[in-house]
């Protein structure tokens, strides 16, 4: 199984990755390859099962609506690639 | 001092430091040496903490020599590269986070530095930990340190190494889907892998959230529970942490082997296991029998769809947990014109071969009109591997079976992406369902180091460190790789 171009370069749009011509090609082959592995969930009848999310069972942890301390702005901003006035700075968008 | 340090135990390390027979800067500083003139070869090390870890020595001396301190205080540790560790470079071996400097440090960091661990650096990986050899680092590879020739294994395999090197007491890495028992077994330590929910998660660089554990590699048993005491346990910013109290996991260690059931699951034994590997298991198998254990043959049926199952969940948590490198508040950002484009350039530059096939497949697996056919269809068999293993404890206290098919392999060995996935066959499940399990080496095939897996029901990580503990005394593994044998 291989999957088409089209789709590899729509999958890749949805995460945000540029390809190169290599990559698709090999991308196409081998997400065919894990797909057509995981095909085989497809051999057993699932239709009764219920889905597992988590293997722990956990419900609904909530804390405390407690004021806390927070990061100081410049520590949360220190490994910004660029930091205009206390702010994240992208590039221009409207 | 006629003892060679590297040989000790962690908590052996403890006991000299506490008797102030050594000391926590004397330590640390045969520790930097070693890994001066090792790591060149193994590669373990992305950074080396030097300065850091000699004012922290310094500091802990001050500790003991006051009478304070505990059995970890002192001694130095190393940290896989996704655990941050507040203000050290904490790069996940990828090219998207080489300059991140973490603001805070990570629940299992502080847990040890609150041990009075000594941080000597961090370790090499798999990029975001999605690999099983470390030749996916961004960086470079580390070397097995039995054979620079081949692979420590992965993702944790610079912690595997370092351990094996003694370029390390004691390290932390973390297990997705077999990341620190696989490299423990290759480069032949100890490696846990506590049950979901026993380690705070929180400041460990996500990749597949439902499944993601940190946990101690050491060279002892006895030594991993001591570490696994120290970062275990409750944690308000991690919502998944479990609340239950662990207690001292080192409590019932030597209670021994006898009346123990221990399953052996009959699909592990097939195709694909190497006949040197299975003979190490069937030989631990009979050292149980004959220390007094009931061993018997239990089966996981669905075991054969498990690698399916997590090659759809573990990518899908990662495309979306990896949505977060956009280049905007952290990491790498490439020059663009536009937002979008900046989104695209930034992660396309950042991310590696196998993070983003992983991506992709993930972002393909839960786009429009797959979700139900192979994302949920995963979910669903998921609860089926539980009840697998639910069956089984009705019936068994632990399980034993391989922790990987093979010995380590050669670097370029294992080219092709679903090649590599089958190696994770025999610890994927476990973490589908959530269990503990321990990988400790029980022999050698060909010069390379063999591990045997313990799993147990959830929170039963006390019981895996007994039943591990009988094996380790009655194996005796005292072999080390060649190029540590020198001081």
């Amino acid at each position: 199984m291989s999957i088409s171009a089209a789709e590899v370069e729509r999958v890749a749009f949805l995460a945000r990755l540029h390809l190169t011509a290599a990559e698709k090609e090999d991308y196409a082959r081998q997400l065919g390859a894990v797909l057509s592995y995981a095909g085989r969930l497809r051999e057993l009848d699932l239709s009764a099962v219920e889905p597992t999310a988590h293997a722990t069972p956990l419900f609904n942890v909530l804390r405390e609506d407690a004021p806390g301390e927070s990061m100081e702005r410049e520590l949360a901003l220190a490994n910004a690639p660029e930091a205009i006035d206390g702010f994240f700075a992208v590039p221009r968008i409207v | 001092m006629d003892i060679r340090l590297s040989e000790c135990s962690v908590a052996e390390l403890g006991r000299l430091l506490r008797g102030r027979e050594l000391s926590a800067a004397e330590l640390t500083e045969y520790y930097l040496e070693r890994i001066e003139r090792l790591d060149p070869a193994v590669r373990a090390y992305i950074s080396v903490l030097a300065d850091k870890a000699r004012i922290r020595a310094r500091e802990m001396d001050a500790l003991l020599s006051a009478g304070a301190g505990g059995p970890l205080t002192g001694v130095p540790a190393a940290l896989k590269d996704n655990i941050c560790l507040a203000g050290a470079v904490t790069t996940c071996a990828s090219k998207a986070l080489a300059n991140f400097r973490p603001p805070y440090s990570a629940t299992a960091a502080e847990k040890l530095l609150h041990a009075g661990a000594v941080v000597l650096g961090k370790l090499n990986m798999d990029e975001f930990a999605m690999g099983s050899s470390t030749e996916y680092s961004a960086f470079f590879p580390t070397h097995n340190p039995w054979d620079l020739a081949r692979v420590p294994g992965g993702s944790s395999g610079g912690a595997a190494a370092a351990v094996a090197a003694g370029t390390a007491p004691y390290a932390i890495g973390s297990d997705t889907g077999g990341s620190i028992r696989q490299p423990a077994s290759f480069c032949g330590v100890v490696g846990m892998k506590p049950t979901y929910g026993a380690v705070s998660r929180y400041g460990l660089v996500a990749f597949a959230s439902s499944l993601d554990q940190i946990g101690p590699l050491t060279r002892t048993v006895a030594d991993n529970a001591l570490v696994l005491t120290a970062i275990a346990g409750h944690d308000p910013k991690d919502s998944t942490s479990a609340p239950n109290e662990p207690g001292d996991y080192s409590a019932g260690l030597e209670e021994g082997a006898r009346g123990l059931k221990i399953g052996l699951p009959k699909e592990f034994f097939r195709e694909g296991l190497a006949p040197g590997v299975e003979k190490v298991i069937r030989d631990s198998a009979r050292r149980l029998e004959s220390l007094g254990a009931e061993v018997g043959e239990c089966s996981l049926p669905h075991m054969d769809h498990a690698i399916a199952a997590y090659y759809l969940i573990a990518p899908a948590e990662c495309s979306s947990n990896l949505a977060r490198y956009d280049g905007v508040r952290y990491g790498l950002r490439a020059p663009a014109a536009d937002v979008i484009d900046m989104f695209q350039a930034s992660r396309s530059a950042g991310f590696g071969p196998e993070v983003k096939r992983r991506i992709m497949l993930g972002t393909y697996a839960l786009s429009a009109g797959y979700y139900d056919a192979y994302y949920l269809q995963a979910q669903k068999l998921r609860t089926l591997i539980r009840q697998d293993y639910e069956r089984v404890f009705a019936e068994y206290d632990v399980i034993l079976s391989p922790t990987a098919p093979t010995a380590a392999y050669r670097f370029g060995e294992m080219s092709d992406p679903l090649s590599m996935y089958m190696g994770d066959i025999y610890t994927i499940p476990v973490n589908l369902a959530g269990l503990p399990a321990i990988s400790l080496p029980a022999g050698l095939t060909d010069g390379m180091p063999v591990g045997v897996q313990f799993i147990g029901r959830h929170f039963e990580e006390a019981l895996l460190y007994q039943a591990a503990f009988a094996l380790e005394q009655s194996v005796a593994f005292t072999e080390r790789p060649a190029l540590t044998e020198v001081d």
